[in-house]
């Protein structure tokens, strides 16, 4: 092929080859970090929390006239008998907190009552006996709780946890030799030591913003209800019942007592809800960006047609004067797929330099990861077929000139 | 000469109808993206409280020492016992502090069922710092928080909610089985981001439905429903009195200080503060205090979520991208017309006319691309409840100032754009267009 009386033609209309270059660099650039975006965020978004999902649903009761904690743990307790004798309903525990539920109650976990900085920091879920069934969650190792090791606390006092069930991947933060069953942590401020007598499952913790990512799966069970001015209820549905489970519960609830407060928006809420709650910032940047890549792609692709349409219309006659001399039409052809090639070349050069310039910017603005060099390769392969298949509409018509047109308009 | 140009202009245009959609939607996209996510950054990072702003300070006080503290800053908010002592002091021309509280409150009649409202507990000199505007009555007095009085202040929502409108001043509102009598009904008021809770993460929450004075809240034992942080060694666990008078932090506290010497005395006094308690053995550090004002605190907090910052950079490389586009094409239907712009300045057209032509031809292409780019963007105000979380969304709206930028933005993008091509069109020499032809 001819490169050569390429580049001098190029030289003829610098502008406009500086110009398609250019979109076509700025494009790889935004499109690459859009689609790293995009890939991060569905990442996190498809996180398995550890729970039976398709189940379980929230309640949260709030306590209308602030009763004392003694009348509060009464009542919770009636509540549960309440809702685990429902139909439709598995089973059900109060808990302060969920997984994903986003604001939460975390402690410092230390191994030494004196250590000074916290070896790691976890999601605190007050917990009975019937939580991990509730959560469908499994223990891989040690025992459940039983009813009479489940405690009443209230939010101000100290919290006596002489047993604790941690999740797995804060078990094998704290014991990497995975001999953290039958260990003690210190998981209160206070200076008492809790034992290990369980680990669970995969659990994932309340803290769903990417600040908290080291922390995302630390969770401690704490068997004791927390007798706050609200609580909320875990419930877990019969398979295929969570709708009249649903519905069915706060009526048990209002039944035992109309002295709470049961929003009406988001009182009941089932987990598919906490879930798109929990990651509503992460679905709205993966989408942006969805929309930003397909339409800049669009016009990136437009541009180019429209430009090399006009190159096409304005070397007519450069073109019928070639194919008088002898050029064939696949040699037409070839000249615009491989004069769009060459700028697309020097486009995507300069653009992948963008790309990683503004991911290592992002790094350091937004605690963003650094972009994997595939993404990069992807968006250079994308944009010179993009290129080529914009570039053939025009290049066919090209091609087509007549070779009369060699003798017209002179 | 004109109204000339735009006709001559929208001939060109009509002639290559597929060309001008390409560049009107190219500026329309652009200019949409970009005013979009700017109505969201522009609503998330402006000044909640213009004019005021540098003259409000948050304190702040480390009480945990260099070990335990956050990379040597103190942290975000007061204990109650530093907060009470700072605004007992009366230090600066007004002070406040507050916490999170969501009472239920039982409306009037029994038939009715409780709810949670969310307010503050606070002092009387809240209203007057923050410039809150009331439609009746008016803030407790001094002497209502001396008094530990059952008052509150209600905002213009709660009393349509539970008044339907009605002076409610001197009627009674029951909180948590306490009654409070209703002294003042706020204007409605709802600055974002709501500088004064960052600490307990409320920068873009529900309007805040009622105050009532912090001294009463603390009387009844009303539990903040904001953050309670207790660090990292702190052994707070042996009931209310004693989380209350311990080193927890749940208390930001505010001053209003006029001028920067004002607030220079006032550092000095908050050292002079830390210094005491490091002499009585509380610390066991030297002062390390804190007064930002609400700029800074905004900035220190990290208010401005990065998704919306990311999504206005990564709108405006879009938008950049459209105007290169636009660049290009305009070239190209610049350059097509050399004949004719040869015939013109052979004519004796100044190079300054061809200019005047092409621009005001430019002109309406950005025109056009603003109007689309207005459509579009009242289409993605609707869905940019999809893109950023409810709270956030639903600060962007479609006013007047961003109808006129958004058009404005797009019709000066668009100039600015074509003067390249149009100096490439100035440049034409007659003498060769004629000879070609």
């Amino acid at each position: 092929m001819q490169i050569k009386p390429i580049l001098t033609a190029m030289r003829h209309h610098k502008a406009g080859t500086v110009l398609i270059a250019l979109q076509i660099a700025l494009t790889l650039a935004i499109v690459c970090n859009a689609l790293f975006i995009i890939q991060q965020r569905t990442a996190r978004m498809s996180r398995p929390s550890g729970v039976d999902e398709a189940n379980l649903f929230v309640i949260r009761s709030d306590w209308a006239d602030k009763s004392d904690a003694q009348r509060i743990d009464v009542q919770m307790q009636a509540d549960l008998i309440a809702l685990r004798q429902l139909g439709s309903v598995q089973d059900a525990a109060p808990t302060n907190s969920f997984p994903l539920r986003g604001n939460g109650w975390d402690n410092y976990i230390k191994l030494q009552p004196d250590q000074v900085k916290m070896t790691t920091d976890a999601a605190m879920f007050f917990s009975d006996e019937h939580t991990l069934a509730t959560l469908g969650t499994h223990l891989i190792a040690g025992r459940n709780f039983t009813a009479s090791e489940i405690g009443a606390q209230r939010p101000r006092d100290a919290m006596h946890a002489a047993q604790v069930i941690i999740s797995k991947d804060l078990a094998q933060r704290l014991y990497p030799d995975g001999s953290a069953l039958g260990k003690t942590i210190y998981v209160s401020m206070g200076q008492a030591p809790s034992t290990i007598i369980g680990i669970t499952d995969t659990l994932q913790a309340h803290m769903s913003s990417s600040w908290a990512d080291a922390y995302a799966y630390n969770a401690v069970l704490v068997p004791a209800r927390l007798l706050n001015d609200y609580t909320y209820y875990l419930v877990r549905a019969r398979p295929g019942q969570l709708e009249a489970a649903m519905h069915d519960a706060p009526k048990a609830l209002y039944a035992q007592s109309r002295m709470r407060i049961i929003d009406r928006k988001d009182g009941v809420m089932s987990f598919a809800q906490v879930r798109q709650r929990a990651y509503e910032r992460d679905r709205g940047m993966a989408i942006l960006m969805g929309i930003v890549s397909v339409v800049l792609l669009a016009i990136t692709a437009a541009g180019i047609v429209g430009l090399t349409s006009f190159w096409v219309g304005q070397r007519r006659k450069q073109i019928g004067v070639r194919r008088a001399l002898g050029a064939t039409r696949g040699d037409i052809l070839h000249y615009f797929l491989t004069e769009n090639l060459l700028i697309g070349l020097g486009g995507v050069l300069v653009g992948a330099v963008l790309a990683i310039g503004i991911n290592l910017w992002m790094v350091t603005q937004f605690e963003m990861a650094r972009l994997s060099l595939a993404y990069v390769v992807a968006g250079v392969v994308v944009l010179l077929l993009l290129g080529q298949g914009a570039v053939l509409a025009p290049a066919l018509r090209a091609s087509r000139v007549s070779p009369v047109e060699a003798t017209r308009s002179v | 000469m004109f109204a000339y140009y735009v006709r001559l202009g929208l001939r060109s245009l009509r002639r290559h109808p597929a060309l001008t959609a390409l560049m009107v939607m190219a500026i329309g996209f652009g200019v949409a993206a970009s005013m979009i996510t700017w109505s969201v950054f522009r609503a998330v990072s402006g000044d909640p409280i213009p004019g005021k702003s540098s003259q409000l300070y948050t304190v702040l006080v480390d009480n945990r020492g260099p070990q335990y503290n956050d990379e040597g800053e103190p942290p975000e908010a007061l204990t109650y016992t530093d907060a009470t002592a700072l605004v007992a002091a009366h230090k600066a021309t007004r002070q406040t502090l507050l916490y999170d509280v969501a009472p239920s409150v039982l409306p009037e009649g029994n038939q009715s069922l409780p709810f949670i409202a969310d307010g503050y507990a606070t002092n009387a000199d809240f209203f007057g710092m923050f410039d809150v505007p009331f439609e009746y009555g008016g803030p407790w007095h001094a002497s209502d928080d001396e008094g530990r009085a059952a008052v509150a202040v209600i905002s213009h929502e709660l009393n349509q909610q539970l008044f339907n409108g009605a002076d409610s001043v001197g009627r009674e509102i029951t909180m948590d089985r306490h009654t409070y009598r209703i002294v003042g009904v706020t204007a409605h008021w709802d600055p974002k981001p709501r500088f004064y809770d960052l600490f307990s993460g409320n920068a873009f929450g529900d309007p805040v439905q009622l105050y009532l004075p912090f001294t009463r809240a603390v009387d009844v034992q009303m539990d903040t429903a904001g953050r309670n942080n207790c660090g990292s060694n702190v052994d707070f666990g042996a009931g209310r009195e004693a989380w209350l008078h311990g080193e927890c932090v749940w208390v930001p506290v505010w001053v209003e200080l006029a001028d920067q010497a004002a607030a220079k005395s006032y550092r000095e006094f908050l050292t002079h503060y830390a210094a005491e308690q490091q002499r009585s053995g509380r610390f066991h550090w030297a002062p390390n205090v804190r007064l930002r004002d609400v700029n800074d605190w905004l900035d220190h907090m990290h208010v401005v979520p990065p998704e919306s910052r990311i999504s206005l950079m990564v709108a405006l490389g879009f938008f950049v991208i459209c105007l290169v586009n636009t660049i290009g094409l305009l070239l190209a239907k610049f350059m097509r017309r050399a004949a004719e712009i040869g015939v013109r300045r052979a004519l004796g057209a100044p190079r300054r006319e061809i200019y005047h032509q092409f621009l005001v031809e430019a002109g309406a292409v950005g025109l056009a691309g603003g109007v689309l780019g207005l459509l579009l963007t009242a289409l993605g105000m609707l869905g940019v409840g999809l893109l950023f979380e409810p709270e956030i969304a639903r600060l962007a709206h479609l006013d007047l100032s961003l109808v006129a930028m958004t058009l404005l933005v797009a019709i000066v993008a668009t100039v600015l754009a074509a003067f390249y091509p149009t100096w490439r069109a100035a440049r034409v020499q007659p003498a060769w267009q004629l000879k070609s032809n």
